[in-house]
């Protein structure tokens, strides 16, 4: 019983859904402020995301005519519960390293999907022109990036010596070697497409598709979009830190470092937001499989050849 | 005051319709989110869905065209949402009263199809960013 309780508290609270969401909506407000302050503005004020997600969830409901209903609501519940999944998994991991089991890593691979795949259903789902667009877009930008993402994860794996638990990779830290340094920037960028941030904001393009997208999309149902991509600005660099950059360890110093790390990793993603224009799809394509996918098939062969012969550093 | 009410003034994110106007308002709409006044620091926020939306921002006479057009707009913004009509014309079809093209103003076609919408005016020609922001801020006090 008291087993039970603990797998709720870890849902429910901490890492889950409190200690996410209310992490994510002060991370989205970091984003939107530091974009200001780049921009010479103000900036929205502290609590402005989570006056945003209270505002949605009184506002009307509305479901466009012909939509396919119930794939048009269950998608953000989809979404949500992923990213929810996803960010307990990793949590647990990071926190309570004892208690993980073998190949969660892949789990945590297919997890990190899910969310965009509910946004193609749930945009496709709402047979509106421009979120046509916006779910082709989106599903050509999922093509894109899974391909370097389980690249990365390969040269990861291969560093840590074939291990498959978030725990035993989180003890190793690649990014101390050529291979891993690469395999960090390239999904450094894959996770940034995740988010959905500038350059690779194609699928909502506020400029072009109105919001592509999330455009049928309204009150209580947008909210658990805001909710889902505010808990994605939290899980996607936590992975990342677990992942690349050795954790967090068990000592309330080590904690506090993996936080800094954490703030380092969103600070680079507020910088490549601010400082690049949108790309085509083509173009994020041909970046993501060309110019990432070779950069990382030398990334696994640096890493291979550092194993076989002992070099650490390769 | 309840706690809905106080994050719809938080947060009144807008939606720009334009239906026939000169584009004078519509820059100093754009104006609003320049850095110099900078709404973002209110809460308001340029969204591009109208389901998006809190607020209408209404400009030009509403012609024969754009009345239809309007009308659904206004249907499909999530309620409950106020709508301005910004500038002379949207309040009152200015100097092209009369006009052959000229069904509006605004508040005569929303209210064809919602009685009770709540609309806000924003006279001027265009009307200063300012005045925008004193006609949000007017309307949302009064919630």
């Amino acid at each position: 019983m008291s087993n039970q309780m603990q797998v709720l508290f870890w849902i429910l609270v901490f890492p889950g859904f409190a200690f996410t969401a209310g992490l994510g909506l002060f991370a989205s407000w970091l984003v939107r402020k530091v974009s200001a302050l780049v921009q010479y503005r103000v900036g929205p004020p502290f609590l402005q995301p989570f006056w945003d997600v209270r505002k949605l969830l009184s506002k009307e409901v509305l479901v466009p005519q012909d939509a396919n209903k119930w794939v048009f609501i269950g998608a953000p519940l989809v979404g949500l519960a992923g990213v929810l999944l996803l960010s307990t998994l990793l949590g647990v991991a990071a926190f309570w390293p004892q208690t993980t089991f073998v190949g969660d890593v892949i789990v945590a691979i297919y997890l990190m999907v899910l969310p965009s795949l509910a946004l193609i259903l749930g945009s496709s789902a709402s047979a509106s022109p421009h979120a046509a667009v916006g779910t082709a877009r989106e599903m050509k930008l999922v093509l894109g990036y899974e391909l370097p993402l389980v690249l990365a994860f390969i040269v990861v794996i291969i560093k840590s010596g074939g291990a498959l638990g978030l725990a035993a990779i989180a003890e190793a830290t690649p990014v101390a070697s050529i291979s891993g340094v690469i395999a960090f920037l390239a999904s450094l960028l894959c996770i940034h497409a995740k988010i959905g941030y500038v350059p690779f904001d194609m699928a909502e393009a506020e400029t072009e598709l109105g919001s592509g997208v999330l455009m049928e999309y309204s009150g209580g149902l947008l909210a658990l979009w805001n909710l889902t991509s505010a808990m994605m600005l939290v899980t996607l660099p936590m992975f990342l830190v677990v992942v690349f950059l050795g954790g967090f360890e068990a000592t309330p110093v080590g904690i506090i470092i993996g936080w800094l790390k954490y703030v380092g990793v969103l600070v680079l993603i507020i910088l490549i937001k601010n400082t690049n224009p949108r790309v085509r799809i083509d173009q994020a394509m041909r970046f993501f499989w060309v110019w990432c996918g070779l950069a990382l098939i030398a990334a696994i062969s640096l890493a291979t050849v550092g194993n076989i012969y002992g070099i650490g550093w390769l | 005051m309840s706690l809905s009410t106080k994050a719809v003034k938080k947060s009144p994110w807008v939606f720009h319709v334009n239906t026939g106007a000169c584009n004078n308002c519509d820059i100093e709409i754009v104006d609003l989110l320049t850095p110099r006044f900078d709404v973002e620091r209110l809460g308001i926020k340029l969204v591009g869905s109208p389901r998006h939306a809190d607020a209408l921002l209404v400009t030009g006479v509403v012609t024969a065209q754009a009345a239809p057009r309007l009308k659904e707009v206004y249907k499909q913004t999530a309620k409950p949402c106020v709508v301005f009509a910004i500038g002379a014309c949207a309040c009152g079809t200015g100097i092209f009263h009369k006009g052959y093209h000229v069904v509006g103003p605004v508040d005569k076609i929303i209210k064809e199809i919602d009685p009770d919408a709540i609309i806000a005016y924003v006279p001027g020609c265009p009307p200063k960013p300012e005045a925008i922001i004193s006609g949000v801020v007017k309307a949302i006090s009064i919630l």
